[in-house]
């Protein structure tokens, strides 16, 4: 019965604090909408949900948002150096990420998290070999761009979602 | 406004100014599209970020409201559709520059951008599944190889 | 304190803005330009709510909510259009 009435818990939960967020909770006649809205917009359109992985371990999605955000903000200082520093120095380049994730819900968050990581972006999954073609701004050394996003990025995920 | 209060968003709006600045510096001064890319994508999220969260503090705590979180909302989308933007852009960029080989007539376009613009025509070709409709530009790419 | 970097502020996004204005009249590729459109969306946010804090009126959230959806969908919709318009004609 539950599961009835919350298809998707987290996405229901989404919707309730993304509408507590943009009204401001202002009141409770608000709150008690968003909550209509959390049961109600999951129900409707389920049919066009592809199926989602488990989330297996949130405390390791926690520290790997922690991580990610302390990762953001160093590779912008260190991409706003670059900026302004002597650009013929930078070295961008294209690599190849093999990945070892096999499901394309987890591999749009690693795509997800390479390009909002200052200095790289991920153009492409190809999705018959798995590879994720990043750009990278200043890439010397992309045996260890490819290490660092394995082994940062593709590994927590995959424990997270058990892929 | 207590002044510890002030401080924190007056720090924030300026770091958060400063980091939208140099995102545009990045757009103007690097010398091709792909690298281009990167900087205001990245500078302006963070930028962007701090002035909402000084905003945030700011309307925090005030008489009219307890705590104002609204700004987290924009945040929060904007992280979302970030790297979206950057993915369509590009690869709007490399189709255009497999259909014209000449993308850039001021900056100097590396080996490695002709490469993995080949690539990308070179992808398609191989067998593909079933869902071969999910990647339209690959698909589109392939159809004016041939 | 709070007025003067206000006053900072302002001058260095409308500095990033002449940058990115620069940026869509020079191009050189069509890409180019839609990324400066974009990046001009974006700091225009960081303005608005800039304007608010200044008039301590949250009024200019809604404006600023506002450009952040449509500027994500302008692009995506011009960045479409580049991927799919010049395979059609």
């Amino acid at each position: 019965m539950r599961h009835r009435l919350l298809p998707r818990p987290l996405l229901s939960l989404g919707i309730f604090l993304v509408w507590a967020l943009i009204t401001n909770a202002a009141s409770l006649a608000l709150l008690v909408l968003g909550g209509v809205l959390a049961l109600v917009v999951p129900q409707l359109t389920a049919p066009f949900w592809p199926e989602p992985p488990r989330l297996v371990r949130p405390l390791a999605a926690l520290r790997l948002l922690a991580v990610f955000a302390c990762d953001i903000v160093t590779a912008n200082w260190r991409v706003a150096r670059q900026v302004i520093g002597p650009l013929h120095r930078l070295s961008p380049a294209f690599v190849e990420v093999p990945l070892e994730l096999r499901d394309p819900f987890v591999a749009t968050l690693l795509a997800s998290v390479v390009s909002l990581t200052p200095g790289t972006v991920a153009i492409d999954v190809d999705r018959s070999n798995w590879i994720l073609l990043v750009h990278a701004l200043d890439a010397p050394d992309p045996r260890a761009l490819i290490d660092e996003i394995r082994e940062r990025y593709e590994r927590p995920l995959r424990e997270i979602f058990a892929c | 406004m207590s002044p510890p209060k002030e401080t924190v968003v007056a720090a924030l709006i300026v770091l958060g100014a400063l980091f939208v600045f140099l995102g545009s510096v990045g757009l103007a001064r690097l010398p091709d599209f792909l690298t281009r890319l990167h900087g205001p994508t990245k500078a302006t999220t963070i930028g962007v970020g701090a002035i909402l969260l000084a905003s945030a503090i700011f309307f925090s705590g005030s008489e009219s409201t307890a705590v104002s979180l609204h700004e987290l909302a924009i945040l929060l989308f904007l992280f979302i559709t970030a790297p979206i933007t950057a993915h369509l852009l590009a690869k709007a960029a490399l189709h255009r520059q497999v259909r014209r080989d000449d993308l850039t007539d001021g900056g100097t376009p590396t080996a490695d951008d002709a490469d993995a613009a080949e690539r990308q025509v070179a992808q398609p070709s191989s067998p593909r599944g079933p869902d071969g409709g999910r990647e339209r530009a690959n698909d589109e790419a392939g159809q004016q190889d041939r | 304190m709070l007025n003067a970097a206000l006053e900072i502020a302002f001058v260095l996004i409308a500095a990033a803005q002449a940058l990115n204005l620069y940026r869509l009249l020079r191009g050189p590729d069509l890409c180019d330009r839609i990324l400066a459109l974009d990046t001009l969306g974006i700091s225009a946010i960081a303005l608005l709510v800039l304007f608010g804090i200044r008039s301590a009126s949250t009024a200019y959230f809604e404006a600023a909510l506002l450009l952040a959806l449509l500027g994500f969908v302008g692009t995506v919709a011009l960045c479409k259009f580049l991927l799919r318009g010049d395979i059609i004609e």
